[in-house]
């Protein structure tokens, strides 16, 4: 809306300044052309490293060091490697790309069962010192994640996680509820209390009243965080790299992160082991888009 | 006794006519304990357990005579002093630009959210590939199309972080300009119209109708970028893993290196505790920022 008219504005704008002593038309030309200048500007710097990954990932292995802008014998044989687990680096491909999902979906379902019972109980239910545990996870949230990494380490061997698929569960969980908390919140807001209260009058307990009134009404909500801790968790390395040791165990950036132990990496491999890996977290995120961007940007506007 | 107990917890309670107990309050409080115990289990007790890590003063003491956490002290405030604010420059200018309602502009920002749609890992290991300056993509096309030889990229320090920084701006830059786009878009149309008509230029629109109604999220955005900038791990460690010769690292990088790969943990954690002048400040001014809203 606002966009609509400031263009209307924009156009119509008095003449005034030397820009204004510019004929009209000979301005319209200038703009367009820069507003064009600038897109292909805008459209290199954002493909340009997707392109290098897709680039490299149909160039043969024996050709990785050519450094080309297009490959001179294009190939799909590397993605043949890396789904057929044909290479030293690709030995647990599945089983890793298993771990990933394995992670993502249960960080997601904690996330979302812990987070919308405490925000239910905060907002809805108004909870003795809810707000006390709202601003504690606000506090959690604004916890860089990579600075507690060390004590976290030594916290999941005390609980003997090490080395388990559920110690990054917990890991990803735990940073990914406060925000998720924050979102449920602030979205919670815009749901009425005489819904609430209507069911409440047709005698619902607070249990009927999340399950029936609460989650089918949060729905947005849950879709944008459910996503977010998905590909939070999917896309995490630090911590997958410090809790999982061995192969088996292992989430697919963290499998990425092994080919970089050699010196003469397969980078072909590496790249097209990339853009499988890539590919459903960005399809999913473009598929629910329009949840993530007002979900995202639930609490910006007001801040 | 009912009405005694009640009479003491209302006393007790901070607010004053606190409502009487209810079976929905109890409710509350038990909806309540899945986060809770997330909370002590894996917040209060790693956290404390980096306090009681960090509270050697001797681990302080052999950090400050590290030429390379000194080094690295420079490269963090580098790091946060251009990435942020360069970012969050660039995202003020591009939301602008794509708030245009050209259909070609569009589309143009469905494919810029790429970075941000996409994980960080694979595409900081393309980066990293495509600027190694003997095999990389980009000197590759430096020397074909223009007969330049290219930077050593990932190799001189100083190129090293600034490649660094600008895979941090590439990763977030969308992140960022969505939300000032959000932030733009919630300034009613009236505004406009009224600057309109008093004759006002475009300058003149941003400087007094735009950027008074969206300083303040530019300024939250700012400090939450530092705090997230902070805790960037990524895009140096797997860029040039601290190299060369460990001149590149930053705060969270270094944390990691002393405890992990020279397994002393309590320098790790002294590292990441001297970031706390900064972190603290701004945590605090965050949550006042974003938590007082939420009322």
């Amino acid at each position: 809306m606002a966009a609509r008219s400031e263009a209307r504005v924009r156009g119509t704008t008095p003449r005034r300044g030397l820009w204004d002593l510019v004929a009209h038309p000979v301005r319209r030309v200038l703009e367009e052309g820069f507003m064009a200048v600038l897109g292909v500007v805008i459209l290199i710097w954002t493909i340009l490293p997707i392109y290098h990954m897709a680039i490299v990932s149909i160039t043969p292995l024996t050709d990785a060091f050519a450094g080309k802008f297009w490959p001179e014998r294009p190939t799909l044989e590397n993605y043949q490697t890396v789904l057929f687990q044909e290479h030293y680096f690709l030995r647990e491909f599945w089983r890793q790309l298993g771990n990933s999902l394995f992670v993502a979906l249960a960080t997601m379902a904690i996330v979302l069962f812990v987070a919308s019972l405490a925000s239910f109980a905060i907002s809805r239910l108004k909870a003795r010192y809810g707000h006390v545990v709202s601003n504690t996870a606000l506090l959690t949230y604004l916890i860089p994640m990579a600075f507690v990494a060390i004590p976290f380490y030594r916290v999941m061997s005390d609980y003997g996680l090490l080395n388990t698929l559920w110690a990054l569960t917990f890991a990803m969980a735990t940073f990914a509820t406060p925000y998720a908390i924050w979102v449920f919140r602030q979205y919670s807001d815009t749901i009425p209390f005489e819904l609430d209260e209507a069911a409440r009058v047709d005698g619902a307990t607070p249990l009927q009243l999340y399950w029936l009134v609460y989650l089918p009404l949060m729905r947005p909500a849950m879709i944008a965080i459910g996503t977010y801790a998905l590909l939070l968790a999917w896309n995490e390395y630090l911590y997958a790299f410090l809790l999982l040791h061995n192969e088996e165990r292992a989430t697919i950036p963290v499998a990425m992160g092994f080919f970089l132990n050699t010196d003469d990496a397969p980078w072909s491999l590496l790249m097209a082991t990339a853009i499988i890996y890539s590919l459903p977290p960005a399809a999913l995120y473009y598929s629910v888009r329009r949840y993530m961007v007002s979900g995202l940007t639930a609490g910006a506007t007001k801040a | 006794m009912a009405a005694h107990a009640e009479k003491t917890a209302a006393a007790v309670a901070p607010e004053r006519n606190a409502a009487p107990w209810t079976p929905e309050l109890t409710w509350g409080a038990i909806l309540l304990i899945p986060y809770i115990t997330v909370f002590f289990l894996f917040v209060v007790w790693p956290v404390g357990y980096g306090v009681w890590l960090g509270r050697d003063p001797d681990s302080y003491r052999r950090l400050l005579a590290d030429p390379v956490y000194l080094r690295t002290v420079w490269n963090t405030a580098a790091f946060l002093g251009i990435g942020v604010n360069l970012k969050l420059f660039l995202a003020l200018i591009l939301s602008a630009y794509f708030m245009s309602q050209r259909p070609w502009i569009r589309w143009l920002s469905i494919l810029f959210i790429l970075p941000w749609a996409v994980p960080s890992i694979p595409t900081i290991l393309s980066f990293r590939w495509m600027l190694n300056s003997e095999w990389g993509m980009l000197n590759g096309m430096l020397w074909d199309f223009f007969r330049i030889e290219g930077p050593w990229w990932l190799v001189d320090p100083k190129l090293a972080l600034g490649s660094a920084i600008t895979v941090h701006i590439w990763k977030y830059l969308p992140f960022w300009t969505l939300i000032l786009m959000a932030g733009r878009s919630a300034i009613p149309t009236d505004y406009y119209e009224a600057a309109r008509i008093d004759g006002a230029s475009r300058m003149q629109m941003f400087a007094y109708v735009t950027w008074p109604q969206i300083r303040n999220l530019y300024v939250t955005s700012t400090l939450l970028s530092t705090i997230w900038t902070l805790g960037d791990f990524n895009s140096i460690y797997l860029l040039t893993g601290g190299g060369p010769n460990e001149l590149t690292h930053v705060l969270a990088t270094l944390g990691v290196r002393y405890a992990f790969r020279l397994q002393e943990l309590d320098m790790g954690v002294a590292t990441v505790m001297t970031a706390l002048p900064i972190l603290v400040p701004l945590v605090f001014i965050l949550i006042r920022r974003l938590g007082g809203r939420v009322e």
